[in-house]
């Protein structure tokens, strides 16, 4: 079996880490960087098997185009979502400033 | 004690009073779950009250439903509109569900008493139950061991005999490798067949509800009310749902038991291959034909698992933002360092991981060389069954490669934790049902289980099949010692 080592910098762990909207400790970063490379290199040996030739599975079970009628139904309600915000104003969950943020 | 078919057999001729049943319950756990922590939250004012209106119906001979009598437990990440749903994470740790799971729904208006919520790995990620924000279950039969994950806290419930079943979810294993660990049975339903409406969502493909229980009668008849079609889930089948406690009859004769070498190679132990074996001989000694069968991928399924599983939680988890529900961090600059602040407060070490790995996974750069690749092994791992089951009616394998492991054993090692799923996940990833019946005990007297695995719907053979096998063997009707006590009710 082809094993190729896959070595994740600090820096990598960093990128991953913010386009998963996770805040990590550097103590937490340097410790996944082993952890995640250990974990990738394992993973990295499906490279060995030839997949030219074979279609993926995304869905264990064919099923597609599942539709209803297009019709109004009854949900769980305004009051009942917003009740569960961790701040609310009036009928809107309150968040926080998007403007100045350094990503826009 | 009375298995939960007996006793709503018995509340069905009016021989046991469902207070009777839920006080009994609910007297048990509070004996013994300050030692298991087996349950998150435990709602007894609400499980008395529905057993006193069941009590009421059936003296007024109005209907109670084919589960009155039943107690049950509820994994903590299947949502239930009364109590928390915590998903054993920080992040939801005074989440209240705005709606019932559909399970919930069917089996309480079948008369069943849901009478909590138990532990398990934070969001379902983990083979331990270790990785839960509110600290680890025990395992029943030794308490300085983990009862498998992640559905570790239904599968001590079932085990410590605190209630009479309980629902896991398996999206790697996650019923049956805690059903093997803890010694009871663990059913794994094909993909499609139970609704996962309400079951916070880890592995969207993988993912399904299912029954741990003392013995496959309860499983079927759980299954009867759980299974079928729910326009709320979209991949959930609309096929007709059979009797499966009437099918528990059907012969083991002349049925073909498919034995995959890669099964039983190396990091097998000795005591669970011994065991393992000795099950396939009480199926031969009622009839069922061993075959040799290979399903040639088997050893690329974890890493295929550890792809997908991962990008679709790292899709899913998305969703915790702390801004419509659940955690929200204090202090963020805007609106993106609120996002980033909150999950890493709210999420544990090891889901963070796996986002990480999922996000890796379907990166710009990556998505190719790994998601798209674990897709098309997915798809060889998938064909090797449906050779398989061309030449053979079910597949006979170990669970877990080992019994269960102590506490802290593996916790650093996130590697060595994903490895003991290496038997359970390719049912997840192929769809198949597949379920864990007690078949031994190794020398230091910890539970063996045995799988069976049966193709897309084939959960009426699978069934079947363990029944006979708890006719021949009663490995399932052991409790551990610490457990007995005189029966209550």
């Amino acid at each position: 079996m082809a094993r190729q080592d896959v070595e994740l910098k600090v820096e990598e762990v960093h990128h991953v880490a913010r386009l998963a909207r996770l805040e990590l400790t550097a103590e937490e970063a340097q410790s996944y960087a082993g952890q995640l490379s250990s974990v990738l290199t394992y993973v990295h040996q499906l490279a060995a098997l030839n997949t030219t030739h074979v279609l993926p599975t995304a869905h264990a079970r064919p099923v597609c185009n599942v539709l209803r009628e297009d019709e109004t139904r009854p949900g769980c309600g305004a009051e009942a979502a917003l009740s569960r915000a961790p701040a609310r104003q009036g009928d809107f969950f309150r968040v926080p400033k998007v403007l100045d943020s350094p990503e826009g | 004690m009375r298995t939960m078919s007996e006793t709503v057999e018995a509340v069905r001729h009016g021989e046991l009073r469902v207070e009777a049943v839920a006080r009994a319950s609910l007297d048990r756990i509070r004996q013994f779950d300050p030692a298991l922590h087996a349950f998150l939250s435990v709602d007894a004012e609400r499980a008395l009250h529905r057993a006193s209106q069941l009590d009421q119906a059936r003296s007024r001979a109005q209907p109670i439903g084919a589960l009155a009598g039943a107690v049950l437990a509820v994994k903590d990440n299947i949502c239930t509109s009364a109590g928390c749903t915590t998903c054993g994470s920080r992040m939801l740790e005074r989440f209240h569900s705005a709606y019932d799971a559909h399970v919930v729904e069917r089996l309480e208006s079948a008369g069943a008493i849901l009478i909590g919520k138990t532990n398990l790995d934070e969001f379902a990620m983990g083979s331990s139950t270790e990785n839960s924000a509110f600290g680890p279950t025990r395992n029943p039969w030794d308490a300085r061991r983990v009862p498998g994950g992640s559905s570790g806290g239904s599968a001590a419930a079932v085990a410590a005999r605190l209630v009479h079943a309980a629902l896991g979810s398996d999206t790697g294993g996650s019923i049956r490798q805690p059903a093997a660990l803890c010694g009871v049975t663990g059913l794994k339903p094909s993909y499609g067949r139970v609704s996962r409406y309400g079951l916070v969502a880890f592995g969207s493909s993988l993912d399904q509800i299912g029954p741990l229980t003392a013995d496959a009668r309860d499983a079927a008849l759980l299954l009867n009310v759980m299974a079928g079609h729910d326009p709320r889930d979209s991949t959930c089948a609309a096929e007709v749902v059979p009797d499966y406690v009437a099918a528990l009859q059907r012969p083991v004769s002349g049925l073909r038991i498919g034995l995959p070498e890669e099964y039983f190679g190396e990091g097998l132990s000795v005591a669970v291959r011994d065991a393992v074996s000795a099950a396939v001989e009480v199926l031969k000694s009622r009839g069922a034909t061993p075959v040799r069968v290979t399903l040639p991928h088997t050893p690329y399924a974890t890493a295929c698992y550890y792809i997908v599983a991962p990008a679709e939680a790292s899709s899913n988890l998305a969703r915790f933002d702390g801004m419509r529900y659940g955690r929200r961090a204090e202090g963020g600059a805007d609106l993106l360092d609120t996002y980033t602040r909150s999950r890493g407060e709210g999420l544990g070490a090891e889901v963070k991981r796996r986002i990480m790995i999922g996000t890796y996974a379907l990166s710009s750069g990556y998505h190719d060389a790994y998601y798209d690749k674990a897709l098309r092994v997915r798809t060889l791992i998938r064909r090797d069954f449906d050779t398989a089951f061309k030449q053979v009616d079910l597949i006979a394998s170990p669970v877990a490669p080992t019994t269960a492991f102590e506490l802290g054993e593996k916790a650093l090692d996130p590697l060595a934790m994903y490895l003991s799923d290496i038997y359970t996940i390719s049912a997840n990833l192929a769809g198949l049902c597949a379920i864990s019946v007690p078949c031994g005990f190794d020398a230091l007297g910890l539970p063996i289980g045995l799988q069976l695995m049966g193709p897309v719907t084939g959960e009426e053979k699978l069934l079947s099949v363990a029944h006979h096998y708890q006719q021949a063997t009663d490995f399932h009707c052991r409790i551990p010692q610490a457990f007995e006590t005189k029966e209550a009710a």
